[in-house]
């Protein structure tokens, strides 16, 4: 045996002085596993490694990246190490490609950058991915300890700088901490309500050693997420439910992260309960289901702000109550009693008094509550909302979403063909603002995962980075970025990142010489003083940027060369920018002037 | 609820709340940040190690309305290194504080100040040529009162430690699972 262990000692590069000195007769060391174990605890591996093998563990395959001094000894070892691995352009780019990527897959998106402006480059996806629930885990290199605090070259305080928008960090101290604090990093990103986690690396952490082994288990005694809804509360949701003759399902991103869409639709089907989603919800119910309403809020359907307004019972689920979403918050809906049903505490009763809040995941909580509706009589309650539909019908004739196409391209256009040609068959992304809009307005999208938006934090420049990093997910599925002039210009350098890795990513661009949402804002609350919003003829020719970067250009300036020029760069295997010239003053309608309530809607 | 003689009552009430904490770098400031954040002020805090060396009790009293404050609390559980949090306001609570109070000793004064001290159960620690420095514990009631009297004495300067609580009874504030 201990040949065999000085065997497997060499082969791994480790300890060969313990293999040799390791008694035959030990009655501990029994062959194979613990033979491995005891090899695996006492081989020394750097940190560099460590990081490397944890990785591993968390079944990571891909990860962002863009190095520098700092984490250099890490980028040794990832070098050859086997993940999938993509250089951004610029930092910012890798956390919103890691978050597109966990959007579109629902796993762990992992991003690796140095120190000082590389951390701080990262800021912004981290705030992105906090505020939508996002898990990622970003690692950033740190000046070595001895020299933390004395303004070193590079040097930021990334720990003190993202407190405030990471689920939480860690500066690792002592290197004996690094593989449990990466197991924990992975834990804590993807359980209860998940959001990004970030670690300090210094430099002598990535390149001193220590004995490896990864923990099983994480145990953190400050963090027990609740998942199992209590079960009186969830027969008081069943009485309440039964109860009301005007209800609505108000549902959020929270059903997209636990995966609850299934569940959902049959808890909607089976009572004939109408569903109003969240931007971040889309998807989380077929958006050309007869019981869905669209989005609600300030750029929500006029029928499903009505029947929010006029609901007698409100059933929110892993949704929050922003202000987006309710208008004037003391006139939200009036009549309704609330339940809550949400993983996080903090969410309920936050903004709006809950009447019935449920804390636990969404998925286990509908599952729970289904089979209490089979001992109840549900024909009578559903012959009863009869009423509710037709009136939520009268909402539908008063006002229809609609535009005017005549000879100039309308932005609602291109994305209602969009949706006519892939079907509702793609991932697409959006940037922020008017086009973010549209795309929640005129693509119904049919399932969970498929739109990648930053909805909290309203992040301009998201959309093409989140593309690359779903595209990277899927390399064989059609990922289309929905963007504006404005936005566009906010990542566009990832352009060179798509084309070196050939992801097929088509950005489509609605070019109308603004920064549209902001011009809106401005004529309709800010006298038409259009102050530091028009773009037109100071952006580049998007088509010679395309092709600058080695990607494919095309234009459209009529509505009919939309389809044609669509249906090319969908069947193109490249990247491809095409650049909408629409009607550069079209605006997004309807619309609830903020701090309005959610009924005094400016329809057009 | 129980309501504790000092607590003010219009609207804005005074809390007590006691945290049991990871013992470890930054804890501190996560949990500033969520009161400062808020604008909330965080009128006395105390941090110490407790039996177990890896634990700490951090009492915070702050004054803010019950919605947001109801808020901060479960951002405060929220918080990974926070392992449990109790508004003791809720409970029948002891709480105690302690100041040293640099007064000016003079021939007149000397007499009254001891009898001050005396009364209030206190004790003189340090004397100067012109000054004494005393000693008293007890909760902000007492605090304040003993305050009062010395002020037209003459207080030179002062430093109270931020107010310590517990649980009435046999009740265990700190037991991370109660």
């Amino acid at each position: 045996m201990a040949a065999s262990l000085l065997h497997r000692g060499l082969e791994v590069g480790g300890n060969i002085f313990f293999a040799l000195s390791l008694k035959r007769s030990d009655p501990q060391v029994k062959r194979s596993s613990s033979e491995t174990l005891l090899l695996q605890f006492f081989m020394k591996k750097t940190g560099s490694q460590i990081i490397i093998e944890s990785l591993k563990k968390e079944g990571v395959d891909l990860i962002f990246n863009y190095p520098g001094g700092a984490v250099l000894p890490l980028f040794d070892e990832l070098q050859g190490a086997p993940f999938r691995q993509v250089l951004v352009r610029h930092e910012q780019a890798a956390v919103h490609a890691a978050d597109g990527y966990a959007r579109a897959t629902g796993k762990v998106g992992v991003v690796i950058v140095t120190s000082g402006p590389g951390a701080t480059n990262t800021v912004t996806g981290i705030a992105t991915a906090f505020m939508d629930s996002i898990p990622i885990v970003v690692m950033t290199g740190q000046v070595p300890t001895l020299l933390i605090g004395n303004d070193a070259f590079q040097e930021a305080d990334i720990i003190g700088i993202t407190r405030p928008c990471t689920k939480h960090n860690y500066l690792v101290k002592d290197i004996k901490d690094l593989a449990r604090i990466l197991k924990e990093a992975f834990y804590v990103a993807r359980s209860g309500r998940p959001g990004p986690v970030l670690i300090d690396l210094p430099k002598d952490t990535l390149v001193n050693s220590t004995e490896f082994k990864y923990p099983e288990k994480v145990f953190i005694r400050g963090y027990q997420p609740t998942y199992e809804g209590h079960l009186g509360q969830i027969q008081r949701a069943v009485k309440l439910i039964l109860k009301s003759k005007k209800p609505v399902l108000y549902v959020g991103g929270g059903i997209i992260s636990s995966n609850a869409s299934k569940e959902l639709t049959l808890f909607s089907e089976k009572l004939g309960i109408p569903v109003t989603m969240t931007l971040m919800g889309l998807g989380s119910f077929p958006g050309n289901h007869p019981l869905s309403l669209g989005m609600l809020g300030m750029h929500g359907t006029y029928w499903a702000n009505m029947t929010v307004m006029e609901s007698d019972l409100l059933i929110a689920i892993g949704s929050r109550f922003d202000d987006r979403v309710t208008g004037k918050i003391e006139a939200f809906a009036p009549q309704a009693k609330i339940i809550h049903i949400d993983i996080d505490p903090t969410s309920i009763s936050k903004n709006v008094r809950v009447d019935l809040p449920i804390v636990g995941d969404c998925k286990r909580i509908l599952s729970k509550i289904l089979p209490l509706f089979d001992e109840e009589d549900i024909s009578s309650f559903k012959a009863g909302l009869d009423k509710w539909h037709r009136q939520i019908e009268k909402f539908k004739a008063i006002h229809n979403m609609d535009y005017d196409q005549k000879e100039i391209i309308k932005p609602q256009y291109v994305i209602e063909k969009i949706y006519e040609l892939t079907k509702g068959d793609a991932i697409i992304s959006t940037e922020v603002g008017q086009n973010q809009m549209w795309t929640a307005q005129y693509f119904p999208f049919l399932k969970p995962r498929t739109l990648l938006t930053s909805g909290g934090l309203g992040t301009m420049g998201y959309g093409l980075p989140a593309a690359m990093g779903a595209q990277a997910a899927y390399p064989s599925k059609l990922v289309i970025d929905i963007s504006g002039d404005g936005s566009f210009q906010m990542n566009s350098q990832e352009l060179a990142t798509v084309v070196q890795y050939q992801m097929p990513v088509k950005v489509v661009i609605l070019n109308n010489g603004y920064l549209g949402m902001v011009r809106q804002w401005q004529e309709f609350f800010y006298g038409k003083k259009y102050a530091s919003s028009c773009l037109e003829g100071t952006s580049p020719d998007f088509v010679k940027l395309a092709e600058a970067y080695g990607a494919v250009g095309f234009r459209a300036n009529k509505p009919e060369e939309v389809i044609p020029i669509l249906k090319k760069a969908f069947s193109i295997p490249e990247p491809v920018i095409i650049d909408f010239v629409v009607d550069p003053e079209e605006n997004v309608y309807p619309m609830v002037p903020a701090g309005e309530p959610l009924n005094q809607m400016r329809l057009v | 609820m129980l309501l504790h003689p000092l607590t003010w009552s219009f609207g804005i009430m005074r809390h007590v709340i006691t945290l049991l904490v990871e013992n470890e770098f930054g804890v501190l400031t996560r949990i500033a940040g969520l009161f400062s954040g808020r604008g909330f002020n965080i009128e006395s805090l105390c941090v110490a190690e407790t039996l177990d060396p890896t634990v700490s009790t951090m009492t915070i009293v702050t004054r803010g309305d019950d919605q947001i404050l109801e808020q901060v609390l479960k951002q405060l559980n929220k918080l990974i290194p926070v392992i449990k949090v109790v508004d003791l306001i809720e409970k029948d609570f002891v709480e105690r504080e302690m100041v040293l109070v640099k007064v000016s000793a003079t021939p007149e004064t000397r007499e009254e100040i001891l009898r001050v001290v005396d009364i209030f159960r206190g004790k003189v620690i340090d004397v100067g040529a012109k000054t004494y420095t005393i000693e008293v514990t007890g909760d902000e009631k007492k605090i304040n009162a003993l305050l009062a009297l010395l002020k037209p004495l003459g207080i030179k300067e002062l430093v109270r430690t931020g107010r310590v609580a517990m649980i009435r009874g046999s009740k265990i504030t700190t037991e991370p699972g109660s």
